[in-house]
C-alpha cells in the first residue's frame, strides 16, 4: 500500500528533516553569501519601519477616506413591493366533454390559470417619470410574486410624488393609484411599498 | 491561422508583462532582503502570513462571539459595550479582529499576485491554483459579513449595498432589499443568517485551504517565528493605537452619512454605486474567469519528464519520499526486494525538479560502475551525465586553482561567472546535488567549490536550496562527509538577475585560495631549509 506525504510542520526547524541526522556532522562551508540574517541597527531600523508601513497601510485604509454615500442635502426614496398579481385570464367552466377527457381526479368544473399579471409601475416624482417597468411574476410556471425595487435619490425638502400600480392584464389602466406631496429630511429614506392586507400603496 | 496567430503573440505580450512586473517585484524582494534576510523575508512567505492570520481571525473571532448578542436589538449594545468597557481585552481583541481581516485580505491578493508572477499556475501547481482561487470569495464573504454582526451604520449600508448587489441576479424571488427597508424588518432570524455567513464561510475556507495545500508537502501553516512575532506586534500596536470602534447604531430610516470606511474590505460597494451592480459582476466574473483560465493557457516552455525510479539501485530508504517538496513520492512493496518499499513517483505531482536525485544515497558519484545509475533520477538530465561531465570538464582545465561551481537553472546564472579557472555546471535545482558531488570534485583535481542557488526561501521548487544547505551543512541525509575540508567549500546563495554576488563569492574564493597558496609557499621554504 502506498504511503501519504509527511506531516506539515512549520519552518521552525532549520532542518525540517524527519530523518536521521544522527550520524552527521553539523559543520558548514566556510563561505556563505546570501543575505541570510541581516543584523546591526541598519537591519533593525529597516524592519520597524517595514512593518510600520505595513501597520501604517491597514490603519489607514481600514477607515480613510470616509466615504458619504449620499450628499448632506439629499433623501433617498426608494420605490420595493413584491406583490402576486391577479391571474391572467378568467376561471373557465369545463364542458362535459371536457371534463369526460380528463382523469377522474382531475375533472374538476371549473379551471383557473395559474399564471399571473405581470405588474406594471409608474412613479413619477415631482411630475418627472422615475420609474417605468413591468415586473414579470417568478416562478417557472409565472405564478410567483412580482418584485419591484428602485431607489431615487432626490433633495432634501417637498416633492410630488405619484405612483400608479396595476396588477390585472385584463383592465387598461391602473388600478392602484397614490399620490401625495412628502416632505423629506436630509438623509432620510421615504419607503413606498404596497400592502397586500390592504391592498393599498403606502408611504413610510 | 490569422486568428491563431493573434493569440500567440497575445500571449507573447502577456508573457512580456509578467516578466518585466517580476523583475520589478524581485528587486521589491530584494529590498526586503536588506532589512529582512532572505528566509525571513515576508514576501517569500505570503502564504503562511496568509495561514497567521486567519488563525489569528479564529481565535479573536470566538472570543468575539461569545460576547455578541446575536439578536437584531441587541448585537450593537454588546459589541459597543465591550468595546468601550472592556477597551483591555475585548475591544483590544475586536480591534486585532479587524485590522487581521484587513491584513488577510492584502496578504492573499499580494500572494496570488507573486505566484502568478513566477509563473506558479501551470502544471504540477495548477492543482493549488485552481483550488487557490475560489478561496478568494470565501475570503471576501467571510470580511464582508463581518461588519453586518456589528449593526452600525457601516453594518446597515454594507448589508443593503450586498443586498442590492445580489438582487441584480435573478436569484431570489423576493428581493433580499426588503429586509432592510425598516427597522422592523431586520429580525433576529435574519441576523442568524448573518452569523451562518460569517461563521459558515469561515469554515468553508477552512476545507478549501486544506485542499489548497494538499499536494505540497511540509506546507508552512505558521511562518517563521521572527517573522510571526513581527506581525503580530505590528497587528497588536496598530490596535492599541487605533482602536476599532462602532458607528452610530443602524437605522434603516436614515441613509448612513459620512462613513469611517474600511476601503480594503467593503471596495465593492463604493464601486457598485459609482458603477452598477451588473458592472461589478462583470468585473467579479470576469477575474475569476480570468484566473481560471490562466492556468490553461498554452506556454512556451517545454514540459520536463518527470523522475524515474530504477527499482535495482532503489532500496527504499525514504530520503526522496521525505525530501519531495509537493509529495509526488510515495513508498510502495519493492518489486524484487520482498522486505523492502521502492519509491514511486507521480506524474500528476511531480515537478521535475530533481531534489529526490540529489537525496538518493545511489546517486554519489564515488560508485564504481561505469555509467552510473541511481536510484532515482531525471531523464533529461541524468546524474551520470553530471559526474561525466565534471570528469570532462575538470580534465580540460589544467592549473592548481580549479574551482567547481554548481549553481541552479532557476538562480543566478553560472555561465556569468565562466573563466578558464572555472568549471560550470548548472542543475535543475540545487537541491539535485548529492553532497557527495562536491567531496568528488575535490578529489578530483578541483582546488574549492562553490554551491549556487536561489536565496533562501526563494527556491523555485520550495524546498531545494533548504535541503542542499542543511546537506552540506551535515544537518540533513545525505550529508556532505565531515573529512571534506570545509575551508574549499563555498556557497552563494543567489537569485536570477545576482549574478553579480555569484562572482562576488567567487571571487572571495579564489582570494582565500590564493592567500592559502602563499602561507603554504613559506612553510614549503622553511620546511626544505
Amino acid at each position: 500500500m502506498a504511503e501519504s506525504k509527511p506531516p506539515l510542520t512549520g519552518p521552525s526547524d532549520p532542518s525540517g528533516s524527519t530523518s536521521s541526522t544522527s550520524s552527521t556532522s553539523s559543520t558548514s562551508p566556510t563561505s556563505s553569501t546570501s543575505p541570510a540574517s541581516p543584523t546591526g541597527p541598519t537591519a533593525w531600523i529597516g524592519q520597524a519601519l517595514l512593518y510600520g508601513l505595513f501597520a501604517l497601510v491597514i490603519g489607514l485604509f481600514s477607515s480613510w477616506p470616509p466615504y458619504r454615500h449620499l450628499a448632506a442635502d439629499q433623501a433617498l426614496i426608494k420605490l420595493s413591493f413584491s406583490h402576486t398579481g391577479k391571474p391572467v385570464s378568467d376561471c373557465a367552466a369545463q364542458s362535459p366533454e371536457q371534463l369526460a377527457k380528463l382523469p377522474p381526479n382531475m375533472r374538476a368544473p371549473v379551471r383557473c390559470p395559474r399564471e399571473r399579471s405581470p405588474i406594471r409601475v409608474e412613479f413619477d416624482v415631482d411630475g418627472k417619470a422615475a420609474l417605468r417597468h413591468s415586473a414579470q411574476p417568478s416562478g417557472l410556471s409565472k405564478d410567483g410574486a412580482s418584485s419591484v425595487y428602485h431607489r431615487v435619490q432626490v433633495a432634501a425638502g417637498a416633492h410630488r410624488i405619484a405612483v400608479r400600480l396595476t396588477d390585472d392584464v385584463r383592465s387598461a389602466g391602473f388600478n392602484h393609484v397614490r399620490e401625495a406631496t412628502v416632505t423629506l429630511r436630509p438623509a432620510q429614506i421615504l419607503v413606498i411599498d404596497f400592502d397586500t392586507s390592504t391592498q393599498e400603496i403606502t408611504l413610510k | 491561422m490569422a486568428h491563431i496567430g493573434s493569440s500567440v503573440q497575445g500571449q507573447h505580450s502577456v508573457s512580456r508583462v509578467r516578466e518585466a512586473l517580476l523583475a520589478r517585484y524581485r528587486g521589491l524582494e530584494h529590498g526586503f532582503d536588506a532589512a529582512f534576510g532572505s528566509a525571513l523575508n515576508p514576501l517569500r512567505h505570503l502564504g503562511a502570513l496568509g495561514f497567521l492570520l486567519f488563525w489569528l481571525l479564529a481565535v479573536s473571532g470566538i472570543y468575539l462571539y461569545a460576547v455578541l448578542d446575536t439578536s437584531a436589538s441587541g448585537a450593537y449594545a454588546s459589541i459597543d459595550q465591550m468595546s468601550r468597557e472592556q477597551w483591555y481585552l475585548g475591544g483590544w481583541l475586536r480591534s486585532v479582529h479587524r485590522y487581521a481581516a484587513d491584513a488577510f485580505v492584502l496578504v492573499t491578493l499580494a500572494h496570488l499576485l507573486r505566484e502568478w508572477l513566477f509563473g506558479h499556475c501551470h502544471g504540477f501547481r495548477r492543482f493549488s491554483w485552481l483550488t487557490g482561487v475560489p478561496l478568494l470569495v470565501f475570503v471576501l464573504i467571510s470580511a464582508v459579513g463581518g461588519f453586518w454582526l456589528n449593526w452600525d451604520q457601516l453594518g446597515q449600508f454594507s448589508a443593503t449595498a450586498t443586498a442590492e448587489l445580489l438582487d441584480a441576479l435573478p436569484l431570489f424571488a423576493t428581493p433580499l432589499t426588503r429586509n432592510f427597508l425598516s427597522n422592523a424588518a431586520v429580525s433576529d432570524r435574519l441576523f442568524s443568517l448573518f452569523v451562518f455567513v460569517h461563521i459558515g464561510v469561515p469554515l468553508l475556507l477552512v476545507f478549501g485551504l486544506w485542499f489548497h495545500i494538499q499536494r505540497i508537502s511540509r506546507a508552512a501553516v505558521f511562518p517563521p517565528r521572527a517573522l510571526t512575532l513581527g506581525t503580530l506586534a505590528a497587528l497588536v500596536a496598530l490596535a492599541l493605537a487605533r482602536p476599532v470602534l462602532s458607528q452610530a447604531p443602524a437605522d434603516l430610516a436614515v441613509v448612513p452619512q459620512l462613513l469611517a470606511f474600511d476601503w480594503l474590505l467593503l471596495f465593492m460597494h463604493p464601486l457598485m454605486y459609482a458603477t452598477s451592480a451588473g458592472t461589478v459582476w462583470l468585473l467579479l466574473a470576469g477575474s475569476l474567469g480570468l484566473l481560471f483560465v490562466l492556468p490553461f493557457l498554452p506556454r512556451s516552455v517545454a514540459p520536463v519528464p518527470m523522475a524515474v525510479v530504477d527499482p535495482v539501485n532503489c532500496n527504499g530508504c525514504r530520503r526522496c519520499f521525505d525530501d519531495c517538496p509537493f509529495a509526488a513520492v510515495t513508498m510502495v512493496p519493492h518489486p524484487i526486494r520482498s522486505t523492502r518499499q521502492m519509491a514511486q513517483v507521480d506524474a500528476d505531482l511531480c515537478a521535475s525538479c530533481g531534489i529526490c536525485v540529489g537525496a538518493c544515497p545511489s546517486s554519489t558519484p564515488f560508485r564504481s560502475a561505469r555509467d552510473l545509475v541511481t536510484g532515482i533520477d531525471m531523464p533529461s538530465r541524468p546524474i551520470g551525465a553530471l559526474r561525466r561531465q565534471l570528469q570532462e570538464r575538470l580534465a580540460l582545465h589544467r592549473g592548481s586553482n580549479r574551482i567547481v561551481v554548481f549553481g541552479c537553472d532557476r538562480g543566478a546564472r553560472v555561465d556569468a561567472v565562466a573563466a578558464p579557472d572555472v568549471v560550470a555546471l548548472s542543475l535543475m535545482c540545487t537541491g539535485m546535488l548529492p553532497p557527495s558531488f562536491v567531496e568528488y570534485a575535490l578529489r578530483d583535481g578541483a582546488a574549492a567549490v562553490l554551491v549556487s542557488g536561489c536565496r533562501a526561501g526563494g527556491c523555485e521548487f520550495r524546498l531545494g536550496q533548504r535541503w542542499a544547505q542543511a546537506r552540506l551543512a551535515g544537518a540533513r541525509e545525505p550529508h556532505l562527509r565531515a573529512a571534506v575540508p570545509r575551508e574549499a567549500v563555498a556557497t552563494a546563495w543567489a537569485d536570477a538577475g545576482d549574478e553579480g554576488a555569484l562572482h562576488g563569492a567567487l571571487n572571495e574564493l579564489r582570494s582565500r585560495l590564493r592567500g592559502a597558496a602563499a602561507q603554504a609557499l613559506p612553510a614549503r621554504g622553511t620546511a626544505h631549509g
